[in-house]
């Protein structure tokens, strides 16, 4: 196999009980630790807890790790772990022909059977056995064994099941197994760190005992730039980067959020950092949390609020406010599956012209896009550098994978983060007079002598009384489209992510299909192929390069998890055929099938 | 300052006879009796006639959306607790399309007097009828009398365990000025429904409670600690009957001891009170009581939790060396 030993898939199954995304976690941490580089893939069912037993109620977690760089979480899996017959069914066509089935045979008795519907007789283990490297064993006895003297309930016991797999694992990989005990030793306390550790030891033994050194499997390690590393999810990049921005702009914010899956994961995960300068509230509605977010920055303070797809509907009046009052605000798309309730738990990129268009009146504002979870960090500080230093909305967008994968990320330096210098309260103008870049100034509620009117009428000129004129408003149209444009002058320079403008094909992407473009382009590039990726980050206004950048190109190709958004986008100004590759079925694209895509697009 | 000095130079675009100038003239004189501070004073407003109001006073002012000025408010205060924020909005701002945020601002007692000018109907968009106008009535949308019932914002505030609920009238300016008073002193959510005459499209709605000749008979005035007396004569009270409030009288006449002696802390007679959506209403303060206020328990939670530096945030959980 050519470079499998250097990259491997891991997927783990089992009920929502099963604790797999918190053995997800726990492993990619300590693959991490263990010098593997790792992107990671939740799949959560809608329900919060299905019947047990069924594939409804199964959740997956899948991770790449390899000793060079990884950009996504990979296709089909080398490794599937299971622990009932459900996530089996659920998952079986996942895993490569001849990969590693590790099955928790407590999982497959008759019941179990019955539970995932499947005929009385008929056992899947045997078809496996014929397809994969089948490991088997009861995870229920080892944990009930290991935990014996500690007088557990079965209930229990089942709980821990996850820690021997844990184990298991970390044997398996020869994953520096000190680290990821410290981990859990970290995580739990009490009783509950005390049956941890021993279920995971005995995981950790089992590999020995049980034989299975057939399967061991040492990674080489992967050299990454020196410095200090933790684990990084998307909702955690976008809380951290937030307490960047108080930190960068010496600004308070305040951010309000509704509960709405997958964005609610970014209030828990503020409330939980409690970091210096931020206040959270959770509002009664999504038109709550956008116009007290609002009232937020009136009052001076950094206002951001963050949802998903219908969330950001509701939004949307709120949005036009914040155009027509010019008042710095953040917020927040984790895109889902749509339209409406659609698929919560999914990633999906159909928000795109939402984003750019889905408002009253001509309201432009900047809209940014994250890729990954370190991503997420530089798009929060970026997105409030336009806001306070343009006075303006900006949108940033994310999706259901960024918001719960992970990766090793870096912790970066302070002193290099990026500067924000909030507009003054410059008192010596009018409300709405704008300087040079055409920004008006912010006048905080309590700035003596700042008093004065905003409101959702439209605006003179300069002082910011009501005018109905009609130049006035045409004037006004323009200078705050002028002053959305004016951001692109503290664009960085736009930069190929792979290949060299005298490649023949360009594949353009954006958001959170970065891993996949990415690791398909080095993988046609690997194969000879003239193929270049360029990943937009800003999504409106769009990079002043970019007309120039497609030029060079023969052939273009735009690749998005929707059906055709930013295509279409593109090709309103882009002469030259433009071909198109979608898909909106929850999951990320698999690498190596985007790679024969593209292949086949290029020879068309 | 003088009241004349909290006004704008904008001109006032209500109509002539709106008793939306009432209100507008008690406030600025209530600020001048306050002594607010311009710099210090907040109004923040809805969408309808009565959230223009903004653009008339010389203090910060924000007029945002139909129906979303308490969630405007509940930011400014987060964001700045110590403003003195005031809430400017009208019975189909704040009881149609923004009832949700009015309940929720009221439940969570984010401090801020409202100011909720009911004048049973909409008016800045040409006479339909609103969630506060009668059955019966007669408007551009309800040609043939609406069929709703009537909402009564003083319930709905008792429902949603409002720390302050109390009513006055554009035509009394003495004691809407004293209920601005009180409503701006109170520690919490502060509910002033003023009951404002639409002179367009509404004309008299309130003309048997604010006309001379009939308040007599129609209307009383409510004052912690004192008696409820009705009539010419002042030789009637309230009692509760089965959960209903009757009309009975004093006797022998002149025995005050009978007498409903108003108490602003109960709460079971302020909702017998405020259910007096008849012919009789009661005005003044209604109910009050002290509660925790959300933004200073907001902010004495993040005081006692401590705040994280950035530096610690982004070193927090498992980091470890390459
Ligand atoms: S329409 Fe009615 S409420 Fe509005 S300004 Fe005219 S009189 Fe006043």
């Amino acid at each position: 196999m050519p470079d499998s030993s250097h990259k491997i898939v891991i997927l783990l199954a089992g009920d929502s009980g099963d604790g797999v995304q918190l053995l997800g976690s726990q492993l990619t941490q300590g693959a991490a630790q263990s010098g593997q580089d790792v992107r990671t893939l939740s799949d959560f069912p809608a329900e919060i807890r299905a019947p047990k037993g069924s594939i409804a109620g199964i959740s997956g977690f899948q991770f790449q790790m390899a000793s060079t760089a990884v950009h996504e979480p990979g296709g089909q899996a080398d490794v599937l772990v299971v622990f009932n017959v459900a996530a089996y069914v659920k998952y079986r066509d996942q895993l490569k022909p001849g990969g590693i089935l590790l099955a928790s045979t407590d999982g497959f008795d008759k019941r179990s059977r019955a539970l995932a519907k499947l005929a009385p007789d008929e056992d899947p283990l045997e078809e496996a056995r014929v397809s994969f490297r089948t490991l088997e064993c009861n995870f229920q006895t080892v944990t009930k064994e290991a935990l014996k003297d500690m007088d557990l309930g079965s209930k229990a016991v089942s709980r821990a099941k996850n820690m021997v797999v844990l184990g298991a694992l970390t044997w398996m990989y020869a994953f520096d197994y000190i680290m990821v005990r410290e981990a859990l030793a970290n995580k739990f306390s009490g009783e509950l760190a005390k049956v941890n550790d021993k279920a995971f030891m005995a995981g950790y033994y089992l590999g020995e005992t049980a034989e299975w050194s057939a399967f061991k499997h040492v990674m080489p390690s992967h050299t990454l730039p020196k410095g200090t590393y933790r684990t990084l999810s998307g909702s955690q990049g976008i809380a951290m980067g937030l307490a960047a921005v108080a930190h960068q702009s010496q600004r308070e914010l305040v951010f309000a959020g509704y509960p709405i899956t997958p964005a609610s994961d970014i209030l828990h995960e503020l409330v939980r950092q409690r970091s210096k300068g931020i206040t959270t509230f959770q509002a009664e509605d999504e038109i709550a949390s956008v116009t007290a977010a609002i009232g937020a920055s009136f009052a001076g303070k950094m206002g951001v609020t963050a949802s998903s797809g219908p969330g950001i509907s509701l939004k949307a009046e709120g949005l036009g406010l914040a155009v027509m009052l010019e008042l710095p605000l953040i917020v927040i798309n984790v895109q889902r599956g749509g339209p409406s309730t659609g698929m919560p738990t999914k990633m999906e990129q159909s928000d795109l012209m939402q984003a750019l268009h889905g408002r009253h009146g001509e309201a432009p504002m900047p809209v940014i896009a994250i890729k990954s979870a370190s991503h997420a960090f530089d798009v929060m500080l970026m997105a409030a550098k336009y806001a306070m230093e343009a006075m303006t909305p900006v949108m940033v967008l994310s999706d259901a994978f960024i918001a719960s994968s992970a990766e090793p990320w870096r912790i970066p330096d302070l002193s290099q983060l990026l500067q924000i210098r909030p507009t003054e309260a410059d008192i010596s103008r009018m409300p709405y007079e704008r300087d040079a870049k055409g920004v008006r100034p912010w006048i905080p509620v309590g700035t003596p002598g700042g008093a004065h009117r905003l409101g959702g009428l439209e605006k003179q000129e300069g002082s910011g009384e009501v005018s109905y004129d009609a130049d006035n408003h045409q004037a006004l149209v323009q200078a705050r489209q002028a002053k959305v444009m004016g951001i692109q002058s503290s664009y960085p320079e736009l930069t190929l992510n792979l290949g060299s403008k005298s490649d023949d094909m360009l594949v353009i992407g954006w958001g959170s299909t970065y891993g996949s473009i990415h690791t398909a382009t080095e993988q046609l590039r690997r194969q000879g192929h003239a193929v270049a990726h360029l990943h937009l980050v800003h999504i409106y206004p769009l990079h002043p390069d970019l007309d120039a950048v497609m030029a060079e190109f023969k052939q273009l190709v735009v690749v998005e998890m929707n059906q055709g958004q930013l295509v279409n986008v593109l090709r309103a100004r882009c002469p030259k055929h433009m071909a198109f590759i979608g898909q909106t079925s929850g999951k990320p694209f698999d690498a190596l099938s985007l790679t024969e895509t593209l292949l086949n697009t290029m020879s068309s | 300052m003088k009241a004349k000095d909290y006004l704008t130079d904008q001109d006032v675009r209500w109509c002539p006879g709106c008793g939306d100038y009432s209100v507008l003239k008690q406030l600025t004189e209530v600020f001048e009796a306050i002594g607010a501070d311009p710099d210090n004073t907040v109004l923040i407003s809805g969408i309808g006639c009565s959230s223009r109001l903004p653009y008339y006073i010389n203090t910060y002012g924000l007029h945002g959306l139909h129906g979303r000025a308490p969630a405007i408010a509940t930011g400014v205060k987060l964001a700045s607790p110590d403003a003195d924020v005031w809430l400017v909005t009208g019975d189909g701002d704040a009881l149609s399309i923004g009832g949700n945020h009015l309940i929720h601002l009221l439940r969570r007692n984010v401090n801020v007097p409202i100011l909720l000018f009911n004048n049973e109907v909409y008016g800045l968009t040409k006479g339909q009828y609103s969630p506060t106008s009668q059955p019966g009535q007669h408007s551009r949308s309800s040609p043939l009398g609406s069929i709703d019932q009537a909402l009564n914002p003083l319930t709905l505030a008792m429902g949603a365990n409002a720390s302050f609920i109390a009513r006055s009238m554009d035509r009394s300016p003495a004691h809407l000025r004293e209920m601005m008073i009180a409503a701006k002193a109170h520690h919490g959510s502060a509910l002033l429904e003023i009951y404002q005459n639409c002179n367009v499209f509404n004309d008299g709605a309130f003309e048997r409670f604010s006309n001379k000749q009939h308040t007599i008979d129609h209307t009383f005035h409510v004052e912690h600690g004192k008696p409820i007396l009705i009539g010419k004569d002042q030789d009637k009270t309230l009692q509760l009957v089965q959960g209903q409030v009757e009309v009975i009288k004093l006797s022998p006449a002149g025995d005050l001891s009978q007498a409903w002696t108003h108490d602003i802390h109960d709460p079971i007679k302020a909702y017998a009170l405020a259910r007096m959506a008849g012919d009789l209403r009661p005005f003044g303060i209604i109910y009050q009581c002290e509660r925790p206020v959300h933004e200073q328990e907001v902010h004495r939670a993040m005081a006692e939790q401590g705040q994280q530096s950035l530096e610690v945030i982004l070193h927090a959980g498992r980091i470890w060396e390459v």
